[in-house]
């Protein structure tokens, strides 16, 4: 099948969907590829390396449309502002795989619809361990975290870094980051590495060990609430906590300097969480970078895709471009999960494609299918982390079966009446060497049960040579009357001999192969 | 030598072993465990053979020379990797000894009183009964463990029946035995019911519990010598064996627990019997790799752990391991190894390879240390390891179940070393293999870390 590429006509795009290298993996899958002029120099990628990867460049977007899948960054435009109608273009039967966002964008998807094609919206990819090599959003999350500081950085007049030097005493910003995910930690990461303090708050606490992983300090609300999410995405919360939240967020307003907001619940405007008071709180020269900019602003004084500088001399930075700012990292992130997307859908790698709705994940990328709207697909249950403990609970509670008190105390009370019976028949003789092996055993108990696992096997072997002890009771029963028993003990002293010796020796041999 | 001397130094001796079996339990005080186990030893033989009761000391020393001969021959002769065989082999000799000494006993009694004749009829019949169950157990064991016999878990039907009936059986004849006041023919034929006994004992097991098996026989022959000193009358034997019983079985247990397996269900042979049955296949592509790409991946990472299996003891891999360790280490790269509490064939078998290899301990981790790590680790190295860090036992109804595993998956990349795509020990598709992060190193674990070796 033919893979196709058109420039991307969308205003201020700079990433193209494949690069020389993921176009030599489309290849080597088995499909046949083009692409259009010129399509990849914003990125940094020229005709020239497309086609030593092995590509053909078509010089039309009527040419570059005219394939059976076509990757794009961005949906086709719909030829309204004097665009070019990109839509009218697609083949019949065709399959489309871009981003799509159906849940914003529902006359697109009306439009989409009428053509008899697939289409595959990156955006929907669901949160699985299984989709995380194709999963987009996430990749363009990571490179708009990590911009994100940059432009920050870019508008604040100081260091990130603390530096004492002959001039002077410099301290080191302070950075909070609102929302943790991918973005928020990629931004923790970069934030944290040009030296800045680095504060993260997220509505889960799961996420806790994973800001502190990155060098983050994870600001706790002292508010309990059930905040874990099945799909790994954050939820809406109770107003108690959205109050507490927001007395947290003044607070720190008054001390940062620099506020990345990240937060974002998918399907709804993106929650307001630093007002206009906030701001206003704020020192000259902070900055504030929103980016649920897009979805509306985490920040009142957000405009989405621009800079703006509030009465106090707050920057506030809504760019909604920020990936599309590094398009050499971010066109090679998503043109690879294009790749793991064709990988999934092409399994006998023969440049054949076909779209399988039993694979949850196909299922929940395939928006239209065969010009039928499939979107949205079923719910699944997929964030692996608060479940797991669930099932590992599931797996371990049969085992660990706790003996309940009542026969606990049967089984005690059977031991000592045995034990009393067989003190009250047997001779005293016998008894005294009971009592040696009893508490022999429970010496043996103590002494091994806190061995180090490393020595198992030289415990073991010793134990062995040890056991090799009865050698004794062969030596004594030699010198017997009966000639059988003279040559059964002989034998017996010969064979517990092997075992004495061969034991010890070879524990030797082990212990001298510790050393630290 | 007078008896209260001899009662004196059986004291000191039984102290002795007490104190080797402590110090075993650290790896600092290991050497001076075992020393001291070895002058207990000396110290018993020594004094029972000067003690009164004693004779015929040229035989003795005769039996005893050849006897040391033959076991410093086994156990210079072998190979690390084999040390479950020996283990197993030289339980054996313990089992038929007790054997030997409970008919000795039973022939040539001690003059007592009725009722301690009584008694001692029944330490004799017990006594040979575990040292039947030993010899013929730990033999097979021997076989599965070397290979000359097949290591799956034999599966006769009505297998528990079959043991229980066994034990019926011999509890019956014990009560006739008894009120014979002793019958040989009785003895005789208890004896070849526990040596059949202890043969599907052992050879219903299968091969991935052998740990525990070889573990527990090991604590079954310190039973047998406990029983001997019963019925000897022997206060020494009596410690002895029971420091030996009683250890082998709580190493036993903490075995199971490290397995999450029950422990009354491994000892009857409940392990590997529905493993056969489920082999379902696995969809996806296993992507393989080549040792310069290894290498490359090496050289790019921070933080590496090393998993070994079994097929690093078969291929022994483990000297040119330690050389990719040393080397790695060298160029300031974090090098660990995660070691499974049932990796290889016998407990400990990894650290003892390692150490042969001297690979330092303190890098040496254990799975419950070494587990959360993975997650901040570049590449994984899976050496001839596959039940161990199956994810299937993460999933309920898996025959595998709740057995904790190495979680290599969670690292950035998992590199499997493998001979091809066969099954583990228990039988089982192993799904780490698909993963999009792992990638497989096919060929001998051994030629494939020297290949690495050249690239790096």
């Amino acid at each position: 099948m033919l893979i196709s590429v058109p420039k991307e006509r969308q205003v201020g795009e700079t990433r193209v969907a494949a690069t020389p290298k993921t176009v030599t993996q489309l290849i080597k899958l088995g499909f046949t590829f083009q692409i259009e002029q010129d399509a990849g120099l914003l990125a940094s990628f020229r005709d020239e390396d497309f086609i030593l990867a092995g590509a053909t460049i078509v010089k039309t977007p009527i040419e570059a449309f005219n394939a059976d899948i076509i990757f794009k960054v961005n949906a086709p435009l719909d030829g309204s502002n004097n665009s070019l109608d990109e839509i009218a273009l697609l083949n019949e039967n065709s399959s489309l795989v871009s981003f799509v966002w159906p849940a914003q964008n529902e006359s697109l998807m009306a439009l989409l619809s009428k053509k008899n094609i697939n289409v595959m919206a990156m955006d929907c990819v669901p949160r699985m361990s299984r989709s995380q090599s194709l999963d987009a959003l996430s990749s363009m999350a990571n490179i708009g975290g990590y911009r994100a500081v940059i432009e920050a950085a870019h508008q604040f007049g100081r260091f990130f870094t603390g530096q004492i030097t002959a001039a002077g005493k410099v301290p080191p910003a302070k950075v909070l980051i609102i929302g943790a995910g991918v973005a928020g930690l990629a931004a923790i990461g970069a934030a944290g590495s040009l030296g800045a303090i680095v504060r993260a708050f997220d509505t889960r606490l799961e996420v806790k060990e994973q800001i502190q992983s990155m060098g983050g300090e994870f600001l706790e609300l002292s508010f309990t609430q059930d905040t874990d999410s099945s799909d790994g995405y954050a939820k809406v919360m109770s107003k108690a906590f959205i109050d507490a939240e927001m007395a947290l967020f003044a607070e720190q307003a008054k001390d940062v300097d620099i506020i990345i907001t990240t937060a974002l619940i998918p399907g709804k405007p993106a929650p307001k969480l630093i007002t206009k008071a906030m701001v206003d709180s704020m020192k000259a020269g902070s900055v504030i970078v929103d980016l649920a900019a897009a979805n509306g602003g985490n920040c009142e004084y957000c405009q989405a895709g621009k800079l703006i500088t509030t009465a106090n001399g707050v920057r506030v930075i809504g760019y909604t471009d920020l990936p599309g700012r590094l398009p050499v990292q971010a066109s090679q992130l998503y043109s690879t999960n294009l790749v793991n997307l064709i990988k999934l859908l092409s399994p006998l790698k023969d440049g054949e494609i076909s779209i399988d709705f039993k694979d949850e994940v196909i299922r929940g990328v395939t928006v239209i299918k065969k010009g039928e709207i499939t979107w949205p697909a079923p719910p699944i249950k997929v964030s692996a982390e608060p479940q797991k403990p669930t099932v590992v609970q599931e797996v371990s509670l049969p085992e660990e079966k706790t003996m309940s008190p009542f026969i606990k105390g049967l089984l005690i009370t059977a031991g000592l009446t045995s034990y009393a019976l067989m003190a009250a028949y047997t001779p005293a003789e016998f008894l005294s060497h009971f009592t040696v092996f009893v508490l022999t055993c429970i010496i043996g108990y103590y002494v091994v049960w806190n061995v180090s696992h490393s020595l198992h096997t030289p415990l073991m072997s010793v134990t062995n040579a040890i056991s090799g002890i009865i050698v004794v009771g062969a030596l004594l029963q030699v010198s017997s009357d009966s000639l059988v028993v003279t040559i059964f003990a002989i034998i017996a002293t010969l064979i517990a001999t092997i075992n004495i010796v061969g034991g010890f020796y070879v524990t030797q041999r082990m212990l001298k192969m510790f050393r630290k | 030598m007078s008896q209260g001397l001899v009662s004196a130094a059986y004291l000191v001796a039984a102290v002795l072993f007490i104190m080797s079996l402590a110090g075993l339990s650290n790896q600092e005080t290991a050497q001076r465990g075992c020393y001291s186990g070895i002058l207990g030893m000396i110290i018993a033989l020594v004094v029972t053979i000067l003690s009164p009761s004693v004779q015929g000391l040229a035989f003795i020393i005769i039996a005893m020379l050849i006897g040391a001969f033959i076991g410093m021959r086994l156990a210079q002769k072998v190979e690390m990797t084999q040390m479950p065989e020996l283990v197993a082999i030289l339980h054996s000799f313990v089992g038929l000894a007790a054997v030997f000494v409970g008919y000795n006993s039973f022939i040539d009694p001690p003059h007592t009183n009725n009722a301690m004749h009584n008694i001692h009829l029944i330490e004799v019949y017990l006594g040979v009964f575990i040292g039947a169950v030993t010899f013929t157990g730990s033999v097979v064991a021997y076989a599965k463990l070397s290979g000359k016999f097949n290591s799956r878990a034999l599966m006769l039907p009505h297998r528990h029946k079959l043991n229980l009936l066994a034990l019926l059986v011999c509890a019956y004849l014990l009560v006739s035995y008894v009120t014979q006041s002793g019958s040989l023919i009785l003895l005789i034929i208890m004896t070849l019911i526990a040596f059949a006994f202890g043969f599907h004992l052992v050879a219903s097991i299968g091969g991935a519990d052998m740990p525990v098996v070889v573990s527990m026989l090991n604590s079954y022959s310190g039973w047998a010598a406990a029983s001997a000193g019963f019925m000897l009358s022997n206060d020494l034997l009596i410690v002895t064996g029971a420091l030996v019983g009683s250890s082998g079985a709580i190493l036993s247990y903490i075995m199971c627990k490290a397995m999450n397996r029950s422990f009354v269900s491994v000892i009857m042979g409940g392990f590997g019997t529905a493993t056969m049955s489920d082999s379902d296949e696995i969809a996806g592509n296993t992507i393989s790799t080549s040792a310069s790409e290894v290498a490359d991946m090496l050289n790019g990472a921070s933080r590496v752990i090393i998993a070994p299996g079994y097929g690093m003891a078969v291929a022994q891999a483990q000297y040119p391991v330690n050389e990719l360790t040393q080397r790695l280490r060298g160029s300031g790269i974090d090098v660990r190894f995660g070691i499974h509490p049932v990796a290889g064939r016998l407990p400990g078998h990894m650290n003892v390879l390692l150490a042969e290899a001297k690979v330092p301990y303190d890098i040496v981790l254990e799975l419950d240390e070494i587990n959360d790590d993975f997650k901040n680790t570049d590449v994984v190295l899976v050496i001839g390891a596959n039940d161990t860090v199956n994810p299937c036992a993460k999933e309920p109804g898996s025959p595998i179940a709740g057995m904790p595993v190495l979680e290599v998956w969670d690292a950035k990349n998992v590199i499997v070393f493998k001979r091809g795509m066969a099954a583990g020990y228990a039988g089982l598709q192993n799904p780490l293999f698909y993963k999009d992060n792992t990638h497989m190193l096919f060929g001998d674990a051994k030629d494939s870390v020297n290949e690495i070796l050249k690239f790096l």
